[in-house]
Order: structure tokens, then sequence, then C-alpha cells
């Protein structure tokens, strides 16, 4: 049965995220390509949904139909999932070091064709929160109560499906749908506001229909705070607008966007996990 | 021959009688219910009927996310836009892990007419014959719509029917209850050439064999409705029976109906075989009769095709 993870304190929430990072390197390092600086940003609000409380899941039950949903839209930071799914126990840690090697269900991007306890295939950006909007309406359709939450990149909400997808939420009021943007202001080619500056962020959802909670994406304090708050709206689907830093934790990846999509070298590796520990 | 309802309006009709046996039947369109006649469903089932507006990329996800959540959606556009803007989505959140969706193409082909060539789906067939595990079906009358829409919901994974605007010609007067994916009907036998058709084509292949039978030529009209998974058997038989072929789709040359059943015999029978499409070509406005007749989809041109492919025995 799934059931919110135990609550844990602060500190090992912080402890957590941590080692989820330190995963990502390791891992993106050993496959010798991938997505640093979108795992990186991500990795509180990961930490938060996964051991904060806030997801309903459960290793021992995975197709659980009760489970709250989880779409990673921007399917090119998969690893920061991959490392909270290894660490809650979904498959062992070893296969971690996997990552991007034939035959191995971590895909480069996530692939429910290989790894079913993905909600959904993503890595084309802009599809993710479409397929909530289908689950979540199935929820509506069902009375269940389970919830789904997808996480969006601020680069890859310049795809058109995702602002088809904001109206559509908002047309059928789906507040049992949260998107949670991640809002790290770079892209692969250089910052956002350089490239197709979408700003002001917030207020477009917001005028889209949507309930806006912005919140500072590496304060677990704040993210588990604003969660809580997304469960309480009614009549309206949830953007969780948090602020992070792509690449944070690491002092050379951070607000560096040339770490969009580059894997460390080994010496660079140790010097991040160095960093991390 | 006699003219029957729309396949489109079949299809409407399909889902409407489905949706009381299958609860967890959910339908989808994009601002288009009531061409694609998805209303006659949405009027008895209002609450698990989705319009979601002019938006075919997200609707396409929106119905993974059903699927995924349980439900059997079936969401239906213009065969055009359905396919042309959903492509990367049927490909990414349904094709790739096989979610139980369906798709219906309406007003396919160049019969749409007056609309010109914006509306007019004629590489749909191809397209969705691309998306793996996809099965792709292309009936030729009302009636083998209704049987087909029951096949699509009662298969396990992705479905594309195609359905056009105009009224159909009837092949099955006495009605098809049941459809069988992967099984092509003979719905006219002979021995000197096989036409192989779909969709609308059926019709005319019918009225070309009666036509071939009045000069003296004996033709097997093959209605090959399931284009995918092909009825692989039947093309072999008809190669090694007759020992010439014609395919006729209302389509873009490549890629449909034609370039399957050429794989098929090239690997297997190699016999003469004639294709009767549009060409790689976009078609313009006129009655769909005017444009059948332009873009060489008659009757008159599959019988004259059969005698090519005969000629070259």
């Amino acid at each position: 049965m799934s059931v919110p993870s135990p609550v844990r304190s602060l500190d090992e929430l912080r402890c957590l995220a941590k080692r989820l990072r330190c995963h990502v390197v390791r891992m993106i390092t050993a496959a010798k390509s991938g997505h640093p600086g979108g795992s990186l940003s991500a990795a509180e609000l990961i930490t938060a949904l996964y051991f904060g409380g806030v997801l309903r899941h459960d290793p021992a039950a995975p197709r659980d139909p009760n489970r709250d949903r989880f779409i990673m839209s921007k399917g090119h930071a998969v690893p920061i999932l991959y490392a909270a799914l290894a660490e809650a126990g979904y498959f062992p840690v070893e296969q971690l070091l996997t990552l991007r090697k034939l035959g191995s269900p971590l895909q480069g991007h996530p692939s429910k064709a290989d790894m079913p306890i993905m909600e959904a295939s993503t890595g084309s950006l802009g599809q993710g929160l479409s397929v909530g909007i289908g689950l979540a309406l199935a929820a509506k359709l069902d009375g269940a109560d389970y919830r789904t939450y997808v996480m969006v990149g601020d680069g890859e909400a310049e795809e058109g499906q995702v602002w088809e997808a904001a109206m559509s939420a908002a047309a059928r009021k789906l507040d049992n749908l949260v998107c949670i943007l991640d809002y790290n202001k770079c892209q692969l080619d250089g910052p956002i506001c350089e490239i197709l500056n979408w700003e002001p962020v917030p207020d477009k959802w917001a005028a889209f229909g949507w309930h806006v909670i912005e919140v500072d994406g590496h304060d677990l304090a704040a993210v588990l705070a604003a969660f809580a708050d997304a469960k309480t709206v009614t009549g309206k689907p949830v953007c969780l607008v948090a602020h992070t830093v792509k690449g944070e934790g690491v002092s050379f990846m951070a607000g560096n966007n040339e770490w969009h999509g580059k894997a460390p070298t080994p010496e660079e590796c140790a010097a991040a996990v160095c960093e991390l520990a | 021959m006699q003219l029957g309802k729309a396949t489109r309006e079949a299809y409407g009709e399909a889902l409407a009688a489905l949706g009381a046996e299958m609860p967890e039947l959910v339908v989808l369109d994009a601002d288009l219910s009531k061409s694609t006649m998805s209303k006659k469903f949405a009027d008895k089932f209002p609450d698990r009927f989705f319009n979601m507006g002019i938006a075919e990329a997200n609707m396409v996800g929106v119905a993974a996310g059903l699927a995924a959540g349980g439900k059997i959606p079936f969401a239906s556009s213009f065969a055009s836009f359905l396919i042309c803007k959903g492509f990367d989505q049927l490909r990414m959140a349904v094709a790739y892990q096989g979610e139980n969706a369906k798709f219906c193409g309406t007003h396919a082909g160049i019969s749409i007419g007056e609309d010109g060539v914006s509306q007019q789906g004629i590489e749909d067939v191809a397209l969705a014959c691309t998306l793996n595990g996809f099965v792709v079906l292309v009936p030729a009358d009302e009636h083998e719509m209704r049987a087909a829409v029951r096949a699509a919901a009662h298969h396990h994974g992705p479905v594309y029917l195609r359905a056009g605007r105009p009224k159909a010609p009837v092949v099955y007067p006495g009605g098809k209850d049941v459809f069988t994916i992967g099984k092509a009907d003979t719905v006219r036998d002979g021995k000197d050439v096989t036409i192989i058709a779909c969709g609308l084509m059926t019709g005319a292949a019918l009225e070309a064999a009666e036509a071939l039978a009045a000069q003296g030529i004996s033709a097997r009209v093959l209605n090959m409705a399931s284009v995918k998974p092909l009825d692989d058997d039947a093309v072999r038989n008809a190669a090694r029976q007759t020992g010439a072929l014609v395919v006729a789709e209302e389509h873009i040359a490549h890629g449909g109906l034609g370039s399957l059943v050429a794989m098929t015999v090239a690997a297997a029978v190699p016999v003469p075989v004639e294709f009767v499409n549009m060409g790689n070509r976009y078609a313009e406005s006129g009655t769909p009769e005017e444009l059948l007749a332009k873009y060489g989809l008659t009757a008159a041109d599959i019988a004259a095709a059969a005698k090519r492919a005969m000629a070259r025995k």
C-alpha cells in the first residue's frame, strides 16, 4: 500500500540531497555523457518528493493504483530521479552506474518501456505535463485521490505543448495536478533570458489559470512547506515555481550552462564528490 | 454501388454504442467533434468526453495519460492534424511503451474535397505505419468501421483508425459483425489479377472488377482494411494464384498500403504490381468526385492498372 514516506528531519533530508547529487555526478562520469546541471538543480525538489513525505509511494508496491504519480518531463534530468529511486529501494544503488549502458533499464532519458516505474517516457521536451493531465483526469473519473506531479524545465517551457497543457489543466480545474517548474534560468546554449526570454515566469502561469507558489528550490524547509500548501489548493492546478541554480551543489558547475550536457572527467568527479561529502 | 453512411459517422455511432458496455472507454476530440462525429458519444456520455480544444499535441499526450490511468481513450481529429501535429506525442507518449490508446483520423484523403490541401490527410497511413506497435486500420464502409472500432477497443495496444468524410459505397451489404485485425477479406474472388484496396478504394475496386468481368477478366478483390499488421498470407496467396497485383489507396505513393504490399511481394512471390494512388503530390480544392478523377483514383484507373499488371506477367 502506498503511503507517504516516513518523515525525516531536515538534516537527514539535506544529507540525502547531497548523496543524490553525488550519485548524479558519479553516474554521469561513469556514463561519459549526460546532463548534470539540470539534475543538480532539482536535488532538493526530488528529495522532498520522495523522502519528505510529499509523494505517496511504496517501493514494495510500485504499481499500486493509488500511488501518487511523478513524471520527469525534463527527461534529461532523469539521473537525479534514478538516484532517488535507488535510495528509496526501487532498485539497487549499484545499478546506478549502469546509466546509459547497453542493456540497462537506466536509459539516457526516461523510458517506461525499459523501466515501468517511470510514469511516462520523456526526453522529447514538452510532453510530460499532457500525460500528467491524462493521469489526473483518470483519477477524477475514478474518484481516486492520488495526485500527479510533473517536473518541467524552464527551458522546456519554450515548447508550445507546455502551454497547450497549461490551458487544458486550468480549464479542467485539475487540483490534483502539480507542475514543478525547475526555474534554473539556463538552457543548453546559454541563459534563457538571452535565448527565448519568457519572463515574467510566475505571472504567465497565473495568467493561464494556475495557482502559483514561488519557492527557493534549494531550501528544503521552504520546499516542503510549498508542497504542503499545494495540497490545500482546490479548483486549480498548482505551479510550484522553484527558483534554482543549475549545477547547484558543485562550485564549478553552479550557474554555468556549460554543464547542461557535459560529463565530468574523473578528476572533476573527484573534486565534485569531495565538495559534496 | 449503393452509398452508405460516411465511415466517420459509423465511427461516432460505434463509440456511442460501445460506451454503454465499456465504462472505461473515454473519448477526446480537438474541437471537431461535430465533424469527426465523436459528438455522438459526447451526447450520450458527457462525463467521459473531453473536448481538448484546438491543441492536438496535448490531446495525444492526455490520451496517453488516460491510458496509463487505466482508461481506453479514443482521440479523434482530422487525419492531417492528428497525425502531423501529434506525431512526436504518438511516438514518445504512446508507441514507445505501447499505451492502450486509440486514435481516429477523419476526413482522410482527398475525398474531403473543397477544403483543399491543408485539410487533406494524405500521409497519415504512412506515418502511422512507422509507429512501432501501432495497428493501422482503414475500413471500407460504415459496417466495417463499426466492427473495426469494436476490434480496436478490445485490442490491447495502440490503434490508428482512418475515416473518410463522404458517404462510402457499401462493400458489406449484409453487414459485418466481426473485424479481425491482421486479416484481409476476399470481397470478390478471381483468378487473373488481384486488386488489393482499403478505405474508399475498396468500393472502387469492386466496380473495377465488375467492369473487367465484362471484358472477360476475372479479378479478385482483397479488402485490406488491416494495413498493419498486413495479411501477408493473403497477399502471397493472391500473388501465387493470380500472378499480378494492383494496390489501390487514397494516399500518397510512398509508405502506405502499396509500399507494404510491395515489401511482402518482393520478399516472397515477386510478381508484377501496379500502384493506384495519388502519386507524390499535393492535390487542390474541388469536389470529391472531381479530385478522385483528376488524381487517378477511380474504378477506371484501377481497371487500367489491372490490365497493365496482367500484361507484365
